[in-house]
């Protein structure tokens, strides 16, 4: 069983780095996708208790929306703004992954400051959490295309849901299923405005909105 | 019998050696549907090399004379201590792997000095990338092995005396990785592979960073610094390369195959069939992957670093 959870959790740590070091968007959204099963799967498997009704109803919900729906809204997006690479990113890839591998080690630290009210399946998960919320952070401010800060946010929220399935036997399902619409919404949305910015000014780099005037 | 089976890793290196650029070869023409040179190719060539003698530019200096001396003797040295899966190697002390990985510095700097030595722009060019990579290979390798030390338990069976965790002798690390480590610490084992493996590519320059094939100066980065060596020099550094070759897939194929038995024969046999089978890997990866662009491989090495460290972070506070 601890073997399952520990490949589980290093393959979500290795989509995190891939996330940061592949500049193909489409890769990007499949790792985010592929991401989004793992932690699907993580309650079914890391549940200390028996699988109740709700667990599973949470997880299949996750694995859906992260796997196959924000996906398919991202990549159709992708399509319309006509864009494949992240051409020049304000951090590069190599450099990028050093501050990966930084952030992983912060995280970990981190989590060893936070004692834990009870007992955790796994050690890990808490700095899986921390390090999935600052790759996310990261993609957002190291990146110029709106779709690779979407794929941040999401990310983020990743992060997010994993420090919950933490506490998912303490955890309201109504809170859980209040964040999987929050972000739904919020992907949906920024998928639209995607796509307006990429129709009004043939490209979708973010950082060049700040030279807007009104 | 202890006595005899600890010159099996040295010995069967520096006869099999030049076996496994051969094996390489033959899996690339088999999956590009040619018959292929023969196994024993390299053997060949380097019985014609060592016949043949050597021409000096009036430009070099010892340096360039030292060269392959130097970087032959620095692998012959480093595969005394190379254990063969749980068969120790020759020579065993506490922290003999960080040795390890500087004696291949060495070689290295010798290498790199002689191509300097010539005064060739070229030269001089393959050299720069050489030690640029190795910036990042070194401290991968280094970071993976510690990962694997740590993985390996605490210090057991043949210690002389307290030693601190982890820092021990290759030899020793690779004999308590049985298969029960393996059961429990698969993953970063998997991680630490992986990286080696990379590590392995780029030190050996095989294709997804350098083309060992192509003589087109502007893309090599191994072959362009011994451009102006000739005859038994040549082979000397032919030699060496497939030392090391033998080197980082002993190392890796150690790893893989968790065979520790009582009858050390079986140990070390088991890890040369490996090493063949890891040859046979290295060759179908140079057939399915084109050589990377020379600004990603400084990326690609990032990676093996960052596995590594992953691998690093488990063992330590998983």
């Amino acid at each position: 069983m601890k073997i399952v959870i520990e490949a589980l959790i290093v393959l979500l740590i290795l989509t995190n780095l891939k996330l940061i070091a592949s500049s193909r968007l489409s890769a990007c959204i499949r790792v985010v996708a592929v991401q989004g099963v793992l932690l699907g799967l993580m309650p079914l498997i890391a549940g200390q208790e028996a699988l109740t009704l709700r667990i599973a109803a949470l997880s299949g919900l996750t694995m859906l929306l992260k796997g196959v729906v924000f996906p398919w809204l991202l990549l159709k997006t992708l399509r319309s703004a006509n864009v494949r690479r992240e051409i020049e990113p304000f951090v590069g890839y190599a450099a990028s992954l050093m501050i990966g591998a930084g952030l992983l080690f912060l995280a970990i630290w981190m989590s060893r400051q936070l004692p834990m009210p009870f007992a955790v399946t796994s050690p890990l998960i808490m700095p899986l959490a921390f390090f999935t919320m600052m790759i996310g952070l990261f993609a957002v401010i190291s990146r110029r295309k709106a779709i690779t800060q979407v794929l941040g946010y999401l990310v983020m929220e990743n992060g997010i849901y994993a420090f919950g399935l933490v506490f998912a036997q303490h955890e309201p399902l109504l809170v859980e299923l209040g964040i999987l619409l929050d972000a739904f919404m919020a992907v949906f949305v920024m998928g639209i405005t995607i796509f307006h910015i990429n129709r009004e000014f043939d490209h979708i780099d973010a950082d060049r909105l700040s030279a807007l005037k009104g | 019998m202890t006595d005899l089976s600890v010159l099996l890793g040295p010995i069967s290196a520096l006869v099999l050696a030049p076996l496994i650029p051969g094996i390489i070869n033959r899996t690339k023409a088999v999956v590009a549907g040619r018959t292929g040179q023969s196994l024993l190719q390299l053997y060949a060539d380097l019985l014609r090399l060592f016949r043949k003698g050597a021409v000096y530019s009036r430009t070099t200096s010892w340096v360039f004379k030292a060269g392959p001396v130097a970087g032959l003797s620095c692998m012959a040295v480093s595969l005394a201590m190379l254990p063969l899966g749980g068969v120790p190697g020759a020579m065993a002390f506490t922290g003999d792997l960080i040795v390890m990985v500087y004696l291949m510095g060495l070689s290295r700097f010798f290498t790199a000095a002689a191509a300097m030595d010539t005064g060739s722009a070229f030269e001089g060019m393959g050299a720069s990338r050489e030690v640029q990579f190795s910036v990042l290979a070194e401290p991968a390798l280094l970071v993976g092995l510690a990962a694997v030390a740590l993985a390996a338990g605490p210090a057991g069976l043949f210690d002389a005396g307290p030693v601190v965790n982890g820092f021990r002798s290759l030899s020793e690390i690779y004999h308590q990785l049985t298969l029960s480590v393996w059961a429990n610490d698969g993953a970063i084992l998997l991680l630490a592979a992986a990286a080696l493996f990379i590590v392995a590519l780029t030190e050996n320059c095989r294709i997804p960073v350098d083309d060992p094939n192509t003589h087109l100066e502007l893309t090599m980065i191994h072959e362009v610094m011994v451009l102006d060596h000739s005859g038994p020099d040549f082979g000397m550094i032919l030699y060496a390369a497939a030392l090391k070759l033998w080197f980082f897939l002993a190392l890796l194929s150690g790893l893989l195959i968790p065979v520790r038995s009582e009858n050390l024969w079986i140990n070390g046999i088991s890890t040369i069939i490996g090493i063949f089978f890891l040859a046979v890997g290295v060759g179908l990866v140079e057939s399915v992957m084109a050589r990377l662009r020379l600004l990603r491989i400084p990326q690609l090495l990032a990676g093996a670093l960052s596995l590594s460290a992953l691998a690093l972070v488990l063992v330590l506070w998983g």
